[in-house]
């Protein structure tokens, strides 16, 4: 009966399964331990992803290995990714920490395991080859993401929030599925580099494919979170507690990023002049609508939120210019790899800065109190010069000031869009990057020339404060030296287009 | 020639200074963090030294040059060098940072670490423009050196300061922001290189020079600032304390003046040729019109900030006339003017720390209390109206010849503002200095102290010097600017 089995190659999903393996263990311990700090639990997840970690460069060969029936794939993009998705993952479990022990419905082994299969869920998305690979990763993700915006139950805003992300979330994954499926029936395969050749010889119907492309793109967006499919993101960056923010704000993007160049870039490329034209739209409306609508909100959090949004449709003007520079005068893998590459490095500054702006929130957090209203920022200067200049250097890194990685990640994506010859496009984004300036100058202003209110001083332990220090320290670092990072980008990219 | 990274040294060692200062912390350490700031501004100044005096002025290309690779993705360098334009801001920024960490000395009391900092940061920074040649690296010092200012005024300013920083930041960001666009551009065009070198032997056609030109011209007139792009500056300065509106005045405003001799003429040459009226006409709008304003005003600084936009109307005049005298005479007037403004407004600042007031209503009779103070004061308002053998004089003087030479009638525009310049500086003198003693607070005012006193000295004796034997500031401009002029001489349309 079994004759036909093959065991697979389980080398390239070593990582995945070593983390499913531990997050089990850990659901069982958690069982078992007894002490209400959850000490052990947190340390061995920790562990879990350094191991994890330490896994994926052992086994990185540079090479492009398939198992699962092509179902899953390991690049060099996929183990990039991979490695600062753990990396990303450790320090917000590391911000959260205090933030969820001072709250007693969080202060759970769940959160954690959760956290787990979230992480879990980001990896088999980075690594999908196969429509279906990618849809389980992204419910995987996402159901543990609503579980976990919904964990600090007696907070009505949280339940809300959680609410509203499920209702909305499970819509997004509808629309992709759905889109999956016309996508299916015009070409018979599920299989993502099958589907890339199927499309090239022709044959299939341009019209249902087209289709097929818009709820696709819908939902991708969705789970980017760019205009018009943004609605989500505010109240659930404000809902959810702000440990929770922090993780859906960051880790999540590296993995929207790798479903978009997996999906679109390289299955969906023979269609790139459709969904260019259809990214470009949201890329240009995220960045008005998140700019503008930044200005407007009291609340750091939800100020955040537009933030991001402003984010995505800068980092999508990257992909979009990948595939004008493939388009005209035929494929030019040199100035695709630079375009995808920028939007890479975006991507990975902007999850830096993020943790950054999130760990100062949860630093100033302490019980029954959010610290997330800008009033909450007042006169910092006064009260810690120190994390006041962390909280400058993400301000100013955030609106693109040098010597800030947020400069260079600005300049390398808006390089791309210039040799792409969109020069529109480029004033467009800077205009609203102008624009967006004013709202990240305002919490510099709140914190520097402002008296304070809240004279407490900031009780963060150590590690708390060590890590959130050394993060504002990197965003400086790799501001001034920034190749590092770029010819890592560029490198991982290379054998996956 | 020396073989220590000079521009380096002159522009990480006040930045490093700065940031050891910062770690002093709390203002229990605050005569350590002036001591340290002083410290650093005197170092950072000595090795500046070694740049005149090793500075060969037949040789109109770069010197000091260093070039070291910074991020090869891009292929940007980190690419250093002076020459007889530049070399000569590298001095006076290190010059003025001295002045503004002794003029700061007894008055800021809140904040000393970072306040020192802040203006060590910004020195260094300074510098790195003015040796930049390398297009994101220039970039990168003229945006980085936003965020100092933008505290400065914020933390330390006056009532209105917060919209007075928003209004600084923001408008020059807008202005800098094309600016990248146009450098990202040169940077396909020239098969990706971003040396400013590089871009000079570029040939452009017609069309992109004259947009390349209008994305400088908008970046470096809201720096200059040129009318009517100017309304950011006399909030910025009649909000900013006594240190900020100096260095705004000595320095940030030649930043743009600056630009225009580095990227706009010899990037885009007949751009600019064919735009010189245009850049003309916004110029003598600025020495007329702005001159007038400055006539009516009650507040002494936004008086001193009008006349300083108005003064560099006169730089960017001389620089489109495309002539040796014009541009060398618009160099010596940015130099003089950050002497001179740099004084004006640190003596200013002595009468606010002791009167709390800016308004010309409140003063009359200053003379009879400060006697010291006024003979110092008196010498800068003659400087600032251009009278003879002093440096104000020099620079308008050649523009105004360079002029003639150009338009009859543009010269005699432009000379209207010796007389509009000496009627506002000295009828606000007049008013402030002379007279019986108008109040009670002038009654009680003390002259001023040793610190302050050797302050203004010195800016006096530079200007002194530049009036009466200006010889060894046009040598070092010589052959730079003439070959900046020849090569705007030659068209790069292909």
């Amino acid at each position: 009966m079994f004759e036909n089995f093959v065991v697979p190659n389980l080398l390239p999903a070593l990582p995945e399964l070593f983390l499913t393996t531990m997050a089990l263990v850990i659901l069982m311990l958690d069982l078992v331990v007894k002490s209400p700090r959850r000490t052990p639990i947190f340390v061995l997840t920790q562990a879990t992803l350094v191991v994890c970690a330490l896994i994926q460069l052992v086994t990185s060969t540079g090479e492009v290995a398939f198992t699962f029936s092509n179902m899953f794939v390991d690049d060099l993009m996929a183990d990039v990714l991979k490695f600062f998705l753990y990396a990303t993952v450790i320090v917000v479990l590391f911000y959260s920490r205090g933030y969820v022990l001072d709250r007693e419905p969080m202060a759970k082994g769940e959160f954690y395991v959760l956290a787990l299969f979230a992480t879990l869920g980001m990896m088999v998305m980075i690594s999908a080859n196969h429509f279906l690979t990618l849809y389980l990763g992204l419910e995987l993700l996402s159901l543990s993401l609503y579980a976990m915006v919904a964990m600090n139950r007696d907070s009505v805003v949280s339940t809300e929030a959680a609410m509203k992300y499920f209702v909305l979330g499970a819509l997004a994954s509808g629309m992709l599925l759905y889109g999956m499926s016309m996508i299916y029936g015009a070409t018979g395969t599920l299989e993502i580099t099958e589907l890339t050749m199927r499309l090239a010889s022709g044959g299939a119907n341009k019209s249902v494919l087209i289709f097929g492309l818009v709820f696709l793109v819908a939902g991708l967006a969705f789970k980017l979170g760019v205009v018009p499919f943004h609605m989500w993101i505010p109240d659930v960056y404000h809902g959810a507690p702000t440990g929770v923010t922090l993780f859906i704000g960051s880790a999540p993007k590296l993995a929207a990023f790798a479903i978009v160049m997996r999906l679109l870039v390289s299955g969906l490329w023979t269609l790139a002049a459709d969904w260019q034209n259809m990214l470009m739209i949201l890329a240009v409306l995220s960045m008005a609508v998140g700019n503008l609508a930044a200005i407007a909100q009291t609340n750091l959090k939800r100020m955040l939120a537009y933030s991001a949004i402003s984010h995505m449709g800068f980092m999508l003007l990257g992909i979009v210019t990948g595939v004008v520079a493939r388009k005209s005068g035929g494929p030019d893998p040199v100035l695709a790899l630079n375009a995808y590459s920028s939007a890479m490095f975006y991507v990975l500054a902007y999850v830096m800065m993020t943790a950054c702006a999130f760990g100062m929130i949860l630093l100033l957090a302490r019980a029954g109190f959010e610290a997330d209203e800008l009033e909450d920022f007042k006169g910092l200067n006064k009260r810690s010069p120190w994390f006041a200049g962390m909280m400058l250097i993400v301000m100013f890194s955030m609106a693109g000031i040098p010597f800030f990685i947020g400069f260079f990640a600005k300049f390398s994506v808006l390089q791309a869009v210039v040799i792409s010859g969109q020069y529109w496009l480029a004033i467009v984004a800077v205009i609203f990057s102008l624009i967006g300036a004013f709202y990240y100058l305002r919490v510099v202003k709140i914190m520097y020339f402002d008296a304070p209110v809240d004279t407490t001083p900031i009780a963060a332990p150590l590690d708390m404060r060590v890590l959130v220090s050394a993060n504002g320290l990197a965003i400086a670092l790799f501001g001034i030296f920034p190749q590092w990072l770029m010819s890592i980008c560029a490198a991982a990219l290379k054998n996956s287009l | 020639m020396s073989s220590y990274p000079l521009l380096s040294l002159a522009i990480w060692i006040p930045i490093f200074a700065g940031l050891i200062v910062l770690l002093t912390g709390s203002d229990r350490n605050a005569p350590l963090a002036r001591g340290l700031a002083l410290l650093g501004a005197v170092l950072g100044f000595v090795v500046t030294i070694p740049l005149w005096m090793g500075f060969n002025i037949s040789n109109g290309g770069m010197q000091f040059v260093e070039v070291t690779s910074w991020i090869p993705r891009f292929s940007i360098n980190y690419h250093l060098g002076v020459d007889g334009i530049s070399m000569l801001f590298v001095l006076l920024n290190s010059f003025i940072t001295i002045t503004v960490v002794l003029a700061g000395w007894q008055v800021i009391e809140e904040k000393v670490a970072q306040y020192n900092a802040a203006f060590l940061i910004m020195s260094g920074l300074m510098n790195g423009i003015f040796c930049a040649l390398d297009g994101v690296l220039f970039y990168v010092f003229f945006e980085a050196s936003l965020i100092p200012l933008y505290l400065i005024i914020g933390v330390w300013g006056g009532p209105n300061r917060v919209y007075a920083a928003f209004k600084f930041f923001l408008y020059t960001l807008a202005g800098s922001l094309l600016f990248l666009i146009a450098l990202i551009y040169l940077f396909v065009q020239s098969g990706y290189s971003f040396s400013i070198l590089d871009w000079h032997q570029l040939p452009l056609p017609m069309n992109a020079q004259i947009w390349l030109f209008l994305a400088f011209l908008v970046a470096f007139a809201v720096k200059v600032p040129m009318w009517p792009v100017h309304t950011w500056l006399p909030d910025a300065h009649v909000e900013a304390p006594t240190g900020g509106s100096v260095v705004l005045a000595a320095i940030a405003l030649k930043l743009g003046a600056y630009g225009f001799l580095r990227f706009s003429l010899p990037i885009a040459p007949d751009a600019s040729h064919h735009l010189s009226g245009f850049v003309i006409t916004l110029s003598l709008i600025a020495v007329v019109y702005i001159g007038f304003v400055a006539l009516v005003q009650q507040d002494m600084k936004k008086l001193v900030a009008y006349s300083s936009i108005s003064h560099m109307g006169f730089v960017t005049l001389g620089f489109f006339m495309f002539s040796a005298i014009g541009i060398e005479g618009a160099l010596i007037q940015m130099i003089s003017h950050g002497f001179v403004s740099g004084a004006m407004f640190l003596c200013i600042g002595v009468m606010y720390d002791r009167m709390h007031s800016r308004q010309i209503a409140d003063y009359g009779g200053v003379v009879n209390t400060m006697p010291k103070f006024a003979a110092l004061f008196m010498l800068f308002a003659m400087a600032n109206s251009g009278l003879p053998a002093t440096s104000g004089f020099v620079g308008e003087f050649m523009v105004i010849l360079g002029a003639v030479k150009f338009n009859f009638w543009v010269a005699f525009i432009a000379a209207t503002t010796m007389i509009v310049g000496a009627a506002y500086t000295l009828w606000m003198y007049k008013r402030v200095i002379f007279g019986d003693v108008a109040n009670d607070h002038v009654a009680e005012l003390k002259d001023i102290n040793a610190r302050e006193f050797f302050v203004l000295a010195l800016l006096a004796a530079c200007v002194l010097w530049m009036g009466v034997y200006p010889l060894p500031f046009t040598d070092v401009m010589h052959a730079s600017v003439n070959d900046l002029l020849q090569h705007v001489a030659n068209s790069k349309i292909k």
